[in-house]
């Protein structure tokens, strides 16, 4: 495909480099949530009040995606387990599973927050709420570029080319659900 | 590699399109740098406005006119941010970052050249995205380079609605860029190094940028998250800064800070990086202390990530928290300290050549130093209580940013122009340049710390409204700092003018004019695409200068033991 510099195919460190900047970028989307999480939690902890506005939150509908967005990355595993055994087309495959996992978790999102909205709690009800969409809407963002960069490797994946791509958004979007593991208890669980 | 094409990458750029296309790390480089530059003359031109109006207040500045109180906040804003994040990172990191690592590692390229093209192209946006904030209604934002709320975040306050927001959106841009262009940095100097280059190996200035990335990589998060809330603020109503509605201001401030600090460390590390490589150079001694110069960085960033609430003193934090950050910050001056004795220490005893390069190099040391010793008033919060917030702290961070951002930038570009372009600079002009930036530095900054300790207040736009500040004493210092800013200013054009006519007519460069060891000297001036005829194996340590029973007083670091110039022993050298 593309012609590449050298120095992309040189391993000094015995990590493959793509890895390497995968876990790089994850190392500074880490700091990026870290800060807002922490915030959050320092001023819940000064403000009791703010459960009230939490018992809002449906525990149920937050179970329900954890449990899709975990589902989820079981098929991006399966992908990279494909994608190891050179068999392309299979990681696509379970690649796009994948993508429909995070698409179904953006559907209830998308239903969750319409209720939400109509209730009256909006982003501009209280400094919970604030948070609420700050932080789920940030993950979600995270979603959509992960299903996007999926998409893309699975085009390639297809053909059988660029298959250390598949594990690498794989790592990615465990961070993706390691992130959501975090919101789900600060945001649903904790009333 | 099977199918993958391993010959050193070779483009075809020509033509101003393709050249915005390039992936070419130098390429790169040059865009980043020539950007930098002309931010810098904004940010100049911000400086002398808003200067003149504190020397002559309500006068009518020559090519600007009358400064209005609001005009005179956007300008002290966008000069703070332009300078910290149009051109000290630009510069420092990302141009000589990209110039250097893949040359001084002996790679063809960085490992993900499109990621560095993107890194570049998100930049330039955003300093389009800075820029532009300047036309809109209201002006360019107008509450500080720090950006507190609730100054920032509501429009009633800083009365810049439209600047405000822009200046937040372009100050995450350029946080994204540099994230790009951080995750070149570690992975091309993890990954690709060149054979037989050891860790230790790597040269001083490489280890100082990647230190320096790795410190924004960690930092910038927070404040990234408050950016995002801030913008809410401004724009959707959120209360997340705002008492009102259970936020809290110094929430903003720790956000900023915890990020603030470490940048302090991110563009102070490569300068380090710089002035260390032309001082071996022109000492024509070997680096002292290198492992410990490399220790020591990693010490100051760790470090650099506890002291982030020395800049909040003042704001209300519990005063035993106050006393901790106090030890930190007083720590955080040792490994630094340590850095600074380990160049005094390559200096000592040096057959030392005054090029410009070196000049640039000793003021950096030189003027830094004032810069650290006048930090330690400020990390001691009962004194800070005094002089927070007064020019005394403006003098101190002038006195590390300038040597930082500016001597450092002119110290490397002085020492790599002849490999960047082919073409050796004017020494003559170059001298003049130093002389007169040096000293008018000077005399800008050091009537600020006595103006400062007066009690001069920084966020005043006319002082004659204040009848203790508006002293003639006061004022005739204010008057001479202004007046040096002009020197200051009025000789950078010999800078551009020998800049750019060397770049055409300098004498033509060899590739090692300064017959230096690291391995961006083995590859031709100006190194072709690919860097390298055949990519160079590493046998040495990059400050070998000097080494007896050589003739030669330097020994490049890709030249097998027995070859070229050696005599003599090669001793117990590494064969591999």
């Amino acid at each position: 495909m593309t012609s590449r510099p050298i120095a992309t195919t040189r391993n000094v460190m015995g990590v493959p480099t793509g890895r390497l900047a995968v876990w790089w970028v994850l190392a500074s989307e880490t700091v990026l949530f870290g800060g807002l999480l922490g915030s959050y939690v320092m001023m819940r902890l000064r403000h009791g009040a703010w459960a009230d506005q939490a018992a809002n939150t449906n525990t149920w509908t937050g179970a329900f995606n954890t449990l899709v967005l975990l589902t989820s990355s079981l098929s991006a595993v399966l992908a990279h387990q494909a994608a190891e055994r050179a068999d392309g087309p299979k990681a696509a495959l379970l690649l796009r599973c994948t993508i429909l996992g995070g698409g179904v978790f953006l559907m209830v999102k998308a239903f969750e927050w319409t209720h939400e909205i109509r209730e009256g709690f909006t982003i501009t009800s209280g400094l919970f709420w604030s948070f609420y969409y700050t932080a789920a809407g940030l993950h979600a963002a995270h979603v959509v570029a992960g299903m996007v960069i999926m998409f893309i490797v699975s085009l390639t994946a297809a053909r059988n080319e660029e298959l250390h791509r598949v594990e690498n958004v794989g790592i990615y979007w465990h961070f993706v659900d390691v992130v959501w593991i975090f919101l789900f208890p600060l945001l649903y669980i904790a009333k | 590699m099977s199918g993958l094409a391993t010959h050193p990458a070779v483009h075809h750029d020509r033509g101003f399109v393709t050249y915005l296309w390039s992936t070419d790390h130098k390429v790169i480089a040059m865009q980043y740098l020539f950007t930098g530059m002309l931010m810098a003359l904004i940010g100049g031109f911000a400086v002398y406005v808003f200067r003149m109006q504190l020397a002559f207040p309500g006068q009518s500045v020559p090519l600007f006119g009358r400064v209005s109180s609001g005009q005179y906040n956007s300008l002290v804003t966008m000069h703070g941010t332009i300078m910290i994040f149009w051109v000290a990172m630009p510069v420092l990191l990302a141009a000589f970052g990209n110039f250097l690592i893949p040359l001084m590692l002996g790679c063809d390229d960085m490992v993900f050249p499109r990621v560095n093209r993107l890194s570049y192209q998100v930049f330039l946006l955003s300093a389009v995205v800075l820029v532009a904030s300047f036309f809109v209604s209201g002006g360019a934002f107008g509450g500080a380079w720090t950006a507190y709320p609730p100054l920032s975040a509501n429009a009633a306050y800083n009365l810049t609605r439209y600047g405000a927001t822009l200046w937040v959106v372009a100050v995450a841009l350029e946080f994204v860029a540099f994230l790009l262009g951080g995750v070149n940095f570690i992975t091309t100097a993890m990954n690709s190094r060149a054979p037989g280059m050891r860790m230790f190996d790597v040269p001083i200035v490489v280890w100082m940028i990647v230190i320096a990335s790795i410190l924004f990589m960690a930092s910038v998060g927070p404040l990234l998250a408050g950016a995002v809330m801030l913008v809410f603020d401004q724009v959707l109503g959120t209360g997340f800064y705002d008492p009102a509605t259970g936020g809290d201001p110094i929430l903003w401030q720790h956000l900023f800070w915890f990020f603030g600090h470490p940048e302090v460390y991110v563009v102070l590390l490569p300068a380090m990086g710089i002035v260390a490589e032309v001082i071996a150079v022109f000492s024509r001694k070997k680096l002292f202390g290198f492992r410990t110069i490399v220790y020591t960085a990693v010490a100051t960033g760790v470090i650099s990530f506890f002291v982030w609430a020395h800049h909040q003193f003042v704001a209300g934090i519990d005063p035993r928290m106050a006393s901790l950050f106090t030890i930190t910050t007083l720590i955080i001056s040792v490994p630094i300290a340590e850095m600074v004795f380990c160049y005094i220490a390559t200096l000592y005893g040096g057959s030392i050549t005054l090029a410009t390069p070196m000049l640039w190099a000793l003021a950096f040391v030189a003027e830094f130093l004032l810069g650290g010793v006048t930090g330690i008033f400020l990390g001691a919060a009962g004194a800070d209580i005094y002089l927070h917030d007064t020019y005394f702290v403006l003098a101190h961070f002038h006195y590390t940013f300038f040597p930082i951002a500016i001597i450092g930038a002119f110290t490397g570009i002085t020492f790599w122009f002849p490999k960047m372009f082919g073409r050796m600079m004017d020494e003559r002009l170059g001298k003049i340049h130093f002389w007169v930036t040096i000293i008018a530095f000077n005399v800008i900054f050091i009537p600020l710390f006595i103006t400062g300790a007066a009690g001069d207040h920084r966020r005043i736009f006319d002082y004659s409204g204040f009848p203790d500040l508006a002293t003639p004493g006061l004022q005739r210092l204010r008057i001479t700092a202004t007046m040096g800013l002009v020197s200051l200013l009025s000789v950078q054009p010999v800078f551009f003018y020998n800049f750019i006519r060397s770049m055409v007519r300098g004498p033509i460069a060899s590739a090692n004019p300064w017959r230096a060891n690291t391995l961006e000297w083995s590859a031709p001036s100006p190194p072709p695409h690919g860097n390298f005829a055949e990519l160079p194996v590493v046998y040495r340590g990059p400050y070998e200068y000097s080494t007896e029973d050589r003739e030669d007083d330097f020994w490049p670091q890709h030249l097998p033991d027995d070859s070229p110039t050696p005599v003599a022993s090669v001793g117990d050298r590494r064969s591999a």
